[in-house]
């Protein structure tokens, strides 16, 4: 070896807030050559990828209507991820707090309450943090790795929704198709904005950022999880207990997804489907981290990825790229933010002779 | 305050060794860390025989030096010469080829090897074990070190273990061999017993470097002394010729801090009360504790002596709360009984605690000194609503910063950022402001900087003086002799009765920490009697 890797003495504060900006910009340039490879005009791809789909109003109500659900769960996983509490299974929360939230929807096609909304979003709240419980139970009283248990409940939580529309909750009049009725009116989500698909799901959203400000940077639980996060021997010495974090970390996310779960179904999907979502569960994760585990910049982190899920439809639609382009972008994403903390923390350095 | 003394070497016996070049010489050894210059141009002289003082502080650059000339860290710059001779020690075994052993602070056995094999890994040619055994029986009984080849390294005590590092060295027949703090695990008697071995190595004509910073040990022991500061020779000394203080200002730069004591009546009433406490140990290297009890008054410091691992851990561990008691009444705290309390709730009851681990454990790293107040401190009514009262906290904080005399920029300061005897201080302050009715202090001044551990001993005095209950654990016996009212060892899981500090001795509390003591572990009654 020539090269070896030494800790920074002192880890520049700034280059750690700059680090996302870095990614993203590695992001665009390894982009740029992707196209140039497909032989495709870089101009007019980053114009189809990142301009085109947010250049008018209704665009830009569609980037928030993505951007909404990535929030959400963003600042559900913070929770946990500050107290080093991995929950990977996001997803299937989400499909979780769908199928409960469905089931009220179908069982109740006929009532026109105002009620059923705010039922529709305790059911949905209730299937996340179920699906939440699985693995903060498995954690807590058999120490499993709750990164293996929620991964795995992801496929068991989607299937189940697949399941229950190809099946019991089938609409009788869809033609064979897998999905349920659709919603009746008092199921459903208002809309903001005329002109747009804005509905009323995003004030939960923006709500969960405000709550999650406040609750990750100045409670005292917040503080117990990020000591928890930070130092676990300092956490135990406090007397902060660690089960009560794990807890609450996962049924955050739980919380979180199951929300986002209802809003989807009953906002810009209408219905239960056997997929309901593009991978939000997923991409949260990247959103969580690109946004530093802080609810600002998850707030700008969730706007870039839905912006990278709208650049993946247009550029499929207008250059005939297939739409791994946005898992690609995601991934990229990801892998320059953790290459560049990475070379905020330590150095490489020429190995000296002696 | 420099104070450079001659190279004059003491008359010795082997005056033949004057004029020869010495075994080891140092010149301009540099060593740059990135956050540290642990060692800057420093020049070192080891004449054949000699018993040559490496002194300083802690951090001062000592074991860095130390494991440069055995090949362990390379230098940045400077040479290392042997008998005269430029070598590039590019490794341990090279070093010990040379002639050079180490036996390191931290011990370097396996745990789960015997004796022999221990010493077999470090052969270059590994001899057959039979062999070996004789060889190791003949070393030791040679220079007064008994161990038996065939145990296994773990069923052994601290003590002994550093006898099988010893072995292991001179087994090679050493030329120069490096002690780095080599009596910090043992007992006064069995520093004595060290000492003869060493004397003994040092007029067959083996080379001795001793690192310490215990000041009247150097005295009695070396020849030579070079004195250390912040990475830098300060000066080169014979200890014949200086007295503990003279030394002490030439490691520290200034005079040594003395505590004020004005010692009160100890009060009756009791803080701690911990009655026949019994656990079994939950790891194959833990110490069981067995049948416990002693009690802490109020206005009272009682010091818990030992050598580390004989069940200190396990002991705090049940008083602080990380291992709760099956019945509440084994341990009684502020009459309260607590056995099954969490440590959250025992500190409602009054209880401070200054661990033995600083970042990580009593600190966190990663967070400002502010929020590193707020750890423990949030009980002082920082809470509101559950929400954290962040003026009162730096408040606080500040508070603690200038009260304690912790140096730094301001509380907005990341802990690590501090120096470990300002980490310490600002952990026992925290702990100190919060009015703790009884106080448990772990190693309060290890590896602490003798200005710190000034602060932080008069500190904890003081908080006696105002009716705390303090319980002391400490290796330093120089330290619990200064600050402790009582004393009690513990020995194997033992404990022993309590000592009043003014009618003991530090060889009757040597004594007693190798289980000697009524009521003591038998199995090692046994293992003393028979020697």
């Amino acid at each position: 070896m020539l090269f070896k890797i030494e800790p920074r003495p002192d880890p520049s504060k700034k280059m750690k807030y700059l680090s996302p900006l870095i990614a993203v910009v590695m992001m665009l340039i390894t982009g740029l050559i992707i196209f140039l490879i497909l032989g495709k005009n870089p101009v007019s791809a980053f114009h189809a990828f990142f301009i085109e789909p947010v250049n008018d109003f209704y665009g830009l109500g569609e980037l928030i209507i993505k951007a909404s659900p990535l929030m959400l769960i963003g600042v559900g996983l913070t929770v946990g991820f500050r107290a080093n509490i991995w929950n990977i299974g996001a997803e299937g929360q989400l499909a979780m707090g769908a199928v409960f939230a469905g089931g009220i929807a179908i069982y109740f096609s006929n009532s026109t309450s105002v009620f059923i909304i705010p039922f529709m979003f305790i059911a949905g709240a209730f299937g996340g943090m179920l699906w939440a419980c699985i693995p903060a139970f498995l954690k807590t009283e058999f120490n499993a790795n709750e990164i293996l248990v929620s991964l795995m409940l992801n496929y068991v939580g989607i299937l189940i929704l697949s399941l229950l529309t190809h099946g019991y909750w089938k609409d009788p009049n869809g033609y064979g198709f897998p999905q349920s009725i659709l919603f009746s009116e008092s199921a459903l989500l208002p809309i903001l904005i005329e002109g747009t698909r804005l509905h009323a799901g995003i004030i939960i959203s923006f709500l969960a950022i405000f709550i999650g400000w406040i609750f990750l940077l100045k409670s005292f639980i917040g503080f117990q999880l990020q000591v928890s996060g930070l130092a676990y021997n300092a956490a135990s010495y406090a007397g902060f207990k660690y089960k009560k974090m794990v807890w609450f970390g996962l049924l955050a996310g739980g919380l979180a997804a199951g929300l986002a779960g209802v809003s989807e179904i009953s906002g810009p999907i209408g219905q239960l489907l056997p997929s309901v979502s593009p991978g939000y569960g997923f991409a949260a994760i990247i959103v969580a981290f690109v946004g530093r585990l802080h609810p600002g910049g998850i707030f700008l982190s969730s706007l870039l990825v839905a912006l990278l899920y709208l650049g993946g439809e247009s550029v499929q639609m207008n250059l005939d790229l297939p739409s791994a382009v946005t898992g690609i972008f995601q991934g990229m994403l990801l892998f320059y933010l953790l290459a560049a903390d990475f070379l905020i923390n330590f150095r490489f350095k020429v190995k000296s002779k002696l | 305050m420099k104070k450079i003394k001659n190279i004059k070497s003491k008359q010795k016996d082997n005056s033949e060794n004057q004029e020869t070049t010495p075994r080891l010489e140092l010149c301009n050894i540099t060593k740059i860390y990135p956050s540290v210059i642990a060692n800057d141009s420093i020049n070192l002289k080891v004449a054949p025989g000699e018993i040559h003082a490496v002194l300083g502080e802690n951090g001062a650059g000592k074991s860095t030096l130390m494991k440069i000339i055995y090949g362990v860290v390379k230098p940045d710059k400077g040479q290392v010469l042997w008998h005269g001779k430029s070598r590039n020690i590019i490794n341990p075994a090279y070093a010990r080829k040379l002639g050079i052993g180490m036996v390191f602070q931290h011990f370097s056995l396996f745990e789960t090897l015997t004796v022999a094999e221990n010493i077999a890994l470090a052969m270059e040619n590994q001899n057959k074990t039979e062999k070996l055994s004789k060889k190791i029986i003949e070393v030791s009984e040679k220079y007064g070190l008994a161990v038996e080849p065939e145990r296994l390294v773990h069923s052994l005590p601290v003590g002994l273990r550093q006898r099988v590092e010893i072995v292991r060295c001179l087994i090679q027949n050493p030329k120069l061999l490096i002690m780095d703090e080599p009596t910090s695990v043992l007992t006064p008697q069995a520093i004595e017993k060290m000492f003869v071995t060493l004397r003994k190595l040092s007029k067959e004509g083996c080379s001795i470097l001793y690192i310490s910073h215990k000041l009247n040990e150097i005295l009695e022991l070396c020849d030579k002394a070079t004195i250390i500061r912040n990475g830098k020779v300060i000066g080169y000394a014979t200890p014949a010729d200086e007295t503990p203080s003279s030394l002490a200002k030439m490691m520290i730069g200034k005079e040594l801090p003395v505590c004020s004591e004005n010692r009160k009546k100890i009060q009756p009433k009791k803080l701690l009360e911990i009655s026949n406490l019994s656990k079994s140990k939950d790891n194959q290297f833990g110490t069981s504790l067995n049948n416990i009890s002693f009690n802490v008054h109020s206005r009272e410091i009682l010091g818990i002596a030992g050598i580390s691992g004989n069940g200190q851990h396990e002991l705090i561990n049940s008083i602080v709360g990380e291992s709760l008691s099956e019945k509440p009444e084994d341990i009684i705290i502020c009459e309260k009984p607590a056995g099954n309390f969490a440590p959250d709730q025992r500190r409602n009851i009054g209880l401070g605690f200054v661990p033995e681990d600083r970042l990580g454990t009593g600190a966190v790293p990663g967070m400002n000194l502010m929020y590193n107040y707020f750890l423990t401190g949030h009980r002082q009514n920082l809470v509101k609503l559950g929400m954290i009262c962040f003026k009162k906290t730096f408040e606080l904080a500040q508070k603690c910063i200038s009260s304690f005399d912790v140096k730094c920029g301001s509380y907005n300061d990341q802990i690590t950022s501090l120096s470990g005897g300002n980490v310490q201080k600002f952990i026992t302050g925290r702990e100190i402001l919060q009015n703790p009715k009884l106080f448990i202090v772990v190693q309060p001044t290890w590896g602490v900087d003798i200005g710190a551990a000034n602060v932080i001993r008069q500190s904890i005095i003081d908080l006696r003086n105002q009716g705390t209950g303090v319980l002391l654990v400490s290796e330093e016996l120089d330290e619990l002799f200064e600050v402790c009212d009582r004393l009690i060892v513990i020995a194997k899981g033992h404990i022993s009765p309590s000592l009043n500090v003014k009618e003991t001795t530090k060889n009757e509390i040597g004594e007693w920490m190798s289980g000697m003591f009524p009521g003591g572990p038998a199995e090692l009654m046994k293992e003393n009697l028979a020697k």
